[in-house]
């Protein structure tokens, strides 16, 4: 370190010697030196010893062999030197634990002192030093100082007990600490409840299940008391511990927000961010038609502004959450667009986020002026803002149609300017423009022509090929222009090349007389020459669209196209609820769920907005986090086989750590993105469903709407079921639940409604029990079913033939198909259901067990198996415990195979069993499972893998069901 | 929470480094030096998300400071702190230089044990901060038992502001209204934003506990009063000095935030402001005020472009106040581009001067009364480029200082209560100033 070699010259404060000149010493056996001077007799030199040594530990020299002689001068009445010994312990402690267990008798002795001061330094200290053996020596000291006389004792032995935790949870929880620290809330002393609730929250965080925040009307007003009175810290850890708390009912949600609103005018960010957050939650809980309701929006509108005179680093921290707050609740900003305009002298990072927000926020009532803004920032300096506000003129367009006239023809001066990047920038939302409206804005292609030369990048290029190919047929020299590309198709980047090649079979599908050269010669590029799998592919389908049928391939390529949708960057809604509940922290900054940026346990619970509850009904969840997290237990630690067989090694592959997740995680590649989770989750349900759908052929490659990722489900699954639907008939055996009534008479004028499911040689089936209960006849009976998740559709009309008199029952069993509109439900097996008779509609929803949709060609090979068990991300694993069942492992396995669900391999180790399973369902998704018996423990443990983490609640449950029946 | 917090100099070399949490490696320091300060290009975010560790900085002269973490923390809680920190860290040593800090390091790695514990930010006053943490080092060892359980119960008492047994000879205070006023003008004179951001600064010197309550011209509670028929508040008329508005009685402020000792709940419900002060100099009040503002400067610009290599700009400045009233340190700042090879100025008033190193003609005039003109005219040469892109044309950009607010704003009165000490209200000495600044205040040309 080259300063601490400096000499300085200690000119400052006269004659007294500043602590700079113990940066300066860096000769050899300094460490001797600093030994010897450490054992002196005098105090003085001691401390001047103590403070050379922390300045060398600044800057990264090791000085731990010096650890005996520091701790030896810890016995002192001196504070200030028993602060310098105490940070050098905080740090050099974990290296030697050893030695440090000689510092543990001061500790003790110190948290006896007669001076508060330091018996908070000395508990304070002590949770830093993170050595096992030290922390059973802390546990008196610390019930000591939790019950403290002195406030200030009291607060700082609160963060301790986290402290602690973070070392040795279970130290914690046996020692009775969390019963101390939840005492504390009700302490008398405003700043002692504020770290009570702080630690509280953080050891709260890494039990997702256990309700040791046991939020309830009398805490939470016990909060808010001190909420008045704490320091502005103490304000954001209350706030913040408020936001978890889900009020009963609209009355208790009401009341809350206006005890939190005050706190909308503190001159602390923070502060006001964290109550924005409170009242965005608890405000969904409130009736809009409410007067308070929207007194409440407009008492937020002004704090946001005010965010927005801070510190640039806050500025930009509140316009991120603004920007979700935007996209939530539009009404509350949606008169504040002039604060958002951006100054010249904003950090470029404050400039981006304006923009953003202002796009969001630009209406028809404003459009005149966002635009003149918008066009002043393009001639701008930053690339990258610039850019933003190219494309920000694009978004004007097709958001707010009044004004598409007004952006294209500012789109037009832009390009005109002949900057090479605002050109190529507004080609390419030009092209989105078009998409918008088609037909509107032909005239200004031949100005884009123009420019054709100066592209470079590959989005503006494919832009404008898309711009030639969809306007073939009124460009003259389209094939000309095109062919121009085709020189160098080897080097244009692959979304260049996919482009140019629909755009020429579109072209010759327009104009075929004049181009068959050039299709041929792009196709056999693609086909030939290419070495990228997409672009083979899709050569091949237009070669044999073309050359078998022209007028089908003329429905395909030249297709409509759907109107692209205004809002193209909205986040997904799942996810700005979600973030919403994070407002203020770093999740909002990120705009990313905070499991997509923290290791471990911590922060993987996700968040929830509550939903409406009227004061009359309550909702029996005191807290958001078990609301969400699902009843899904902690996982135990998988068992590593150490053999080496076949799926041994699977196992070994990449399990290291244990998962310990709490609810299944939806998919994590994801959430990475920030991509639309339920999308993508459906998407996969539909499995192998993949057609050729009309856009694949528009080639429309630059579509601005987001399509989730397809999980590559096996092809072909859907197939399969078709053929198994009449299929190969297995034994009877399946497991089918008994009857239950779905629609009672009551609901149902007098027909009342009882039934289950069942797969029966291959053919679902849904038993149904009719009752007439009523005084009169029915008849005319039908039935229908909503849209549900795996497809489930009759198969046939109701047998219903004779007319149901009074009194009288009837059983119909009615053959249900898969092959129906899909709907992803929650629950995801369930399923509503229409009956008419000839008196009326009724409707009812039901849960079918998912095993009847398990076909029975489910068996894996026993390689695909091991492969495939690979291939799934550890994060779509979950695991269950089966309690209390007596079965051994070869009689769960026969009785599980009655319901499809097929055993691969079965391994023992060490008295365990471990069955290997696998399952298919009716749309082709496989479930992988891993049973593990015990000789005498009647508890299993299971482990699913799947594609669709989502079915694997559905899934335990129906092992569950099968195994104890 | 926070796991760790670091100050480097602008070498990237480390400073202060201090870890709170146990997830925080060393080499989280390096991380930072290599990935932000040593990054070649400007920095595109205030957080920076390094292998899953979260980097938050603020930069004070040529200083760094970085608060990292692991966990998804408040991040409007962490940047909050930091600025805390920097004005704790003012508050005992001054400027924050690299040689203050070297100087200081015993004493800022004490403040970071105090003001930080596990990372969770604890009591971060000044004032009570400085009872029992000294420059000399801490106080502690030879005080009295009553003088530790007081330093203590102010610590994490509920007025942590403010000791017990303050006493002055003369009671006095000083309430200074600052404004900054902001504006954004198009080229022909149509405002396209603007806004007052001002401040109420208070220096009080107050024995006791005294219970203060302040009023000023907020149209709310004027409205207020006006119904109920209660107006006798307003009877001190000797606060309400400086004025240049035009009769104008009340003002509609947008919003409004309050140093922590006022009441917040009873301001939510009244919209009074009642407070215990804290001892000596600090911050009242922010407000931010949109309508009605009196813009004390307009500029009017005029640039036209003679062929490739001249540019003739003219620049006009009124005045708009009470013509007894003088404006101070005026400046215009006229941007020039990038090849500007010669300029020539003439002005009527003040001092011009074409800054090549800045590119900018900077334009001085010391005072100037209200509803007065004054005119500048330019002639700027050009070199002649290549270059396609046109000049950006960056807004004319004028600072200035005038003795009234522009938002409007009146102190109405400011009432000290000590039922304990023996002096009233009337005794108190109280001064009132009103200051108004340019903020960002632009024309665009």
């Amino acid at each position: 370190m080259e300063w601490a070699n400096q000499l300085c010259e200690n000119r400052q404060f006269g004659s007294k010697m500043t602590d700079s000149k113990y940066f300066t010493t860096t000769k050899k056996g300094e460490i001797f030196e600093l030994k010897a001077e450490l054992n002196s007799d005098k105090k003085e030199k001691k401390k001047e010893a103590v403070k050379k040594v922390i300045a060398s530990m600044t800057v990264g020299k090791d000085v731990s062999a010096l650890f005996p002689d520091v701790v030896n001068c810890m016995q002192t009445d001196n504070l200030e030197l028993k602060k310098l010994v105490y940070l050098y312990l905080m740090n050099y402690a974990k290296s030697q634990p050893d030695m440090a267990i000689m510092a543990v008798n001061t500790f003790v002795k110190d948290c006896e002192d007669a001076n508060p001061l330091i018996r908070a330094l000395a508990v304070r200290t002590m949770g830093c030093i993170r050595v096992d053996k030290i922390t059973e020596y802390l546990c008196e000291p610390l019930r000591k100082c939790l019950k403290d006389e002195d406030p200030y004792v009291r607060k700082t032995a609160a963060v301790c007990v986290a402290k602690l935790h973070d070392i040795n949870a279970q130290l914690v929880e046996d020692q009775g600490f969390l019963d101390t620290l939840k005492d504390l809330i009700s302490d008398s002393n405003p700043m002692v409840v504020a770290n009570a609730v702080a630690a509280l929250s953080e050891i709260a965080e890494s039990h997702p299940n256990s309700n040791l925040l046991d939020l309830n009307p009398q805490s939470i007003n016990k909060l808010l008391t001190a909420l008045n009175e704490c320091t502005e810290w103490g304000q954001i850890f209350i706030l913040d511990c408020l936001a978890n708390y889900t009020p009963r009912d609209d009355r208790e949600s009401q009341s809350i927000c206006e005890r939190v609103t005050p706190r909308l005018s503190h001159a602390n960010s923070a502060v006001v961010l964290s109550a924005v957050k409170v009242l965005m939650k608890f405000m969904e809980m409130l009736p809009k038609d409410l007067d308070y309701y929207s007194t409440l929006l407009k008492k937020l509108a002004p704090p946001l502004v005010t965010l927005l005179s801070a510190e640039p680093e806050l500025q930009y921290v509140a316009l991120r959450n603004i920007n979700l707050i935007v996209q939530k609740r539009p009404e509350i900003l949606k008169h504040e667009m002039k604060v958002f305009f951006v100054k010249y002298n904003d950090p470029i990072y404050v400039k981006l986020e304006k923009l953003d927000i202002m796009i969001r926020l630009a209406s028809q009532a404003n459009i005149a002026q966002v635009l003149a803004e918008l066009k002043e920032y393009a001639t701008e300096v930053d690339v990258d803002f610039v850019r933003k506000a190219v494309r920000a003129i694009g978004r004007c367009a097709i958001k707010v149609e009044q004004s598409a006239e007004r952006c294209v023809s500012t789109l037009l001066d832009l390009i005109q300017t002949k900057v090479n990047y605002v050109v190529q920038e507004a080609i390419v939302v030009i092209k989105d423009i078009f998409r918008k409206y088609p037909n509107k804005y032909e005239s200004v292609i031949a100005t884009l022509c123009e420019n054709l030369d100066s592209l470079d990048e590959p989005e503006a290029r494919a832009a404008m090929i898309w711009i030639v190919g969809e306007y073939a047929e009124r460009i003259d020299n389209a094939d000309e222009l095109l062919e121009s590309f085709l020189e160098g198709f080897h080097d244009e980047s692959t979304q260049v090349q996919l482009q140019l090649l629909t755009a020429i079979v579109k072209l010759f599908l327009k104009k075929p007389t004049e181009t068959q050269e050039l299709v041929q010669q792009v196709l056999s590029l693609a086909t030939q020459d290419s070495d990228n799998p997409d672009l083979r592919d899709r050569g091949y389908i237009y070669w044999r669209l073309l050359s078998t049928d022209p007028v089908a391939a003329k429905e395909v390529v030249l297709a409509e196209k759907p109107l692209i949708s205004e809002e193209t960057d909205l986040i997904e809604p799942t996810l700005l609820e979600e973030l919403i509940c994070h407002i203020g922290t770093l999740a909002s900054v990120y705009h990313k769920p905070p499991s997509a940026f923290v290791e471990g346990s911590r922060g993987v619970m996700h968040k929830r907005l509550p939903a409406r509850t009227g004061s009359g009904e309550s909702t029996e969840s005191p807290d958001v986090g078990t609301a969400a997290g699902g009843s899904a237990p902690e996982a135990a630690p998988s068992i590593i086989p150490s053999q080496g067989d076949l799926l041994g090694d699977l196992l070994n592959l990449d399990m290291a750590p244990p998962t310990t997740s709490g609810p299944p995680p939806p998919t994590t590649g994801m959430q990475m993105g920030g991509m639309d989770l339920l999308g993508g989750g459906l998407d996969s349900l539909l499995g192998g469903d993949i057609g050729g759908s009309p856009a694949m052929g528009a080639g429309f490659g630059a579509a601005p709407a987001v399509m989730p990722a397809s999980l590559n489900a096996p092809v072909g699954g859907g197939l399969g079921d078709l053929f198994d639907l009449g299929g190969v008939g297995m034994p009877m055996g399946a497991y089918i639940p008994p009857k239950i009534v779905w629609l009672p008479a009551m609901k149902a004028k007098g027909l009342e409604i009882s039934g289950t499911f069942a797969r029966r040689a291959g053919v679902i089936q849904m038993e149904l029990i009719l009752t007439n209960k009523a005084m009169s006849v029915m008849t005319d009976f039908a039935i229908q079913f909503n849209r549900n998740s795996f497809g489930l559709a009759p198969a046939g009309p109701l047998q219903v033939l004779t007319p149901l008199g009074p009194n009288q029952t009837i059983e119909v069993s009615l053959p249900l198909s898969t092959v129906g509109p899909v709907m992803k439900m929650d629950p995801l097996n369930n399923l509503q259901v229409a009956v008419k008779n000839n008196i009326d509609v009724f409707y009812f929803s039901c849960q079918y067990p998912i095993s009847m949709l398990f076909v029975e060609d489910g068996k894996m090979e026993r390689q695909v198996f091991l492969a495939t068990w690979k291939d799934i991300p550890n994060d779509n694993e979950s695991q269950f415990q089966i309690k209390d069942c007596h079965l051994n492992s070869d009689a769960a396995s026969s009785k599980l195979q009655g319901s499809n669900i097929f055993t691969i391999a079965k391994r023992t180790v060490e008295g365990q069993d471990m069955l290997y399973m696998s399952i298919k369902l009716s749309n082709g998704i496989w479930v992988l499972a891993e049973l593990r018996v015990q000789a005498g423990n009647p508890n299993y443990t299971i482990s699913l893998k799947c594609r669709a983490p989502e079915v694997s609640q559905c899934v335990f449950q129906c092992y569950e069901a099968v195994l104890k029946n | 929470m926070i796991g760790g917090l670091f100050i480097y100099n602008h070498k990237g070399e480390v400073l202060i480094s201090r870890v709170y949490r146990d997830d925080i490696g060393r080499n989280a320091v390096d991380a930072f030096r290599v990935n932000v300060i040593h990054a070649r290009q400007q920095v595109r975010s205030p957080v920076t998300n390094i292998a899953r560790t979260s980097f938050f900085h603020v930069k004070r002269s040529n200083i760094w400071l970085a608060a990292v973490t692991k966990q998804n923390v408040n991040a409007a809680m962490v940047f909050e702190f930091l600025y805390k920190m920097c004005d704790v860290m003012a508050s005992y040593f001054g400027k924050i230089s690299e040689e203050n800090i070297k100087n200081n390091f015993v004493l800022i790695y004490e403040l970071l044990d105090e003001i930080l514990d596990f990372g969770y930010p604890q009591n971060s006053e000044t004032g009570s901060l400085k009872t029992f943490i000294t420059q000399q080092g801490i106080k502690g060892q030879h005080q009295t038992k009553e003088e530790q359980s007081q330093i203590t119960s102010q610590v994490t008492g509920q007025i942590g502001w403010r000791r017990e047994g303050i006493k002055y000879r003369r009671n006095e205070l000083f309430l200074d209204v600052l404004e900054s006023v902001n504006l954004l003008m198009s080229p022909q004179g149509q405002v396209l934003s603007a806004h007052v951001s001002g401040r109420v600064v208070m220096k009080s010197y107050l024995s006791g506990m005294p219970e203060c309550k302040f009023g000023m011209n907020d149209k709310i509670i004027i409205d207020k009063a006006g119904k109920g028929g209660v107006t006798n508040e307003a009877g001190k008329s000797d606060l309400g000095g400086g004025g240049s508005t035009s009769g104008k009685q009340s003002i509609a402020i947008d919003d409004c935030t309050f140093n922590q000792c006022v009441r917040l709940s009873k301001f939510d419900s009244e919209r009074s402001i009642s407070f215990i002060p804290p001892d000596g100099e600090y911050e009242l009040m922010r407000y931010r005020t949109t309508k009605d503002i009196i813009l004390p400067f307009r500029v009017i610009p005029l640039v036209r472009e003679v062929g490739r290599t001249k540019l003739e700009v003219k620049v006009v400045i009124k005045s708009n106040f009470k013509p007894s009233l003088l404006a101070q340190k005026i400046e215009v700042r006229i941007p020039t581009p990038l090849n500007t090879s010669g300029v020539q100025v003439i002005c009527m008033k003040g001092k011009a001067k074409y800054k090549a190193s800045e590119n900018a003609i900077v334009w001085k005039i010391k005072r100037m009364a209200g509803m007065k003109e004054s005119q500048i005219s330019a002639e700027i040469e050009l070199l002649p480029t290549n270059d396609k892109k046109k000049w950006a044309r960056p807004p004319i950009s004028m600072n200035f200082e005038v003795p009234f607010a522009p938002s409007g704003l009146k102190v109405r009165y400011l009432k000290v209560f000590e039922s304990k000490l023996n002096y009233s209200d009337h005794d108190v000495i109280k001064w009132v100033r009103y200051i108004g600044r340019s903020g960002i205040y632009e024309t665009r040309c």
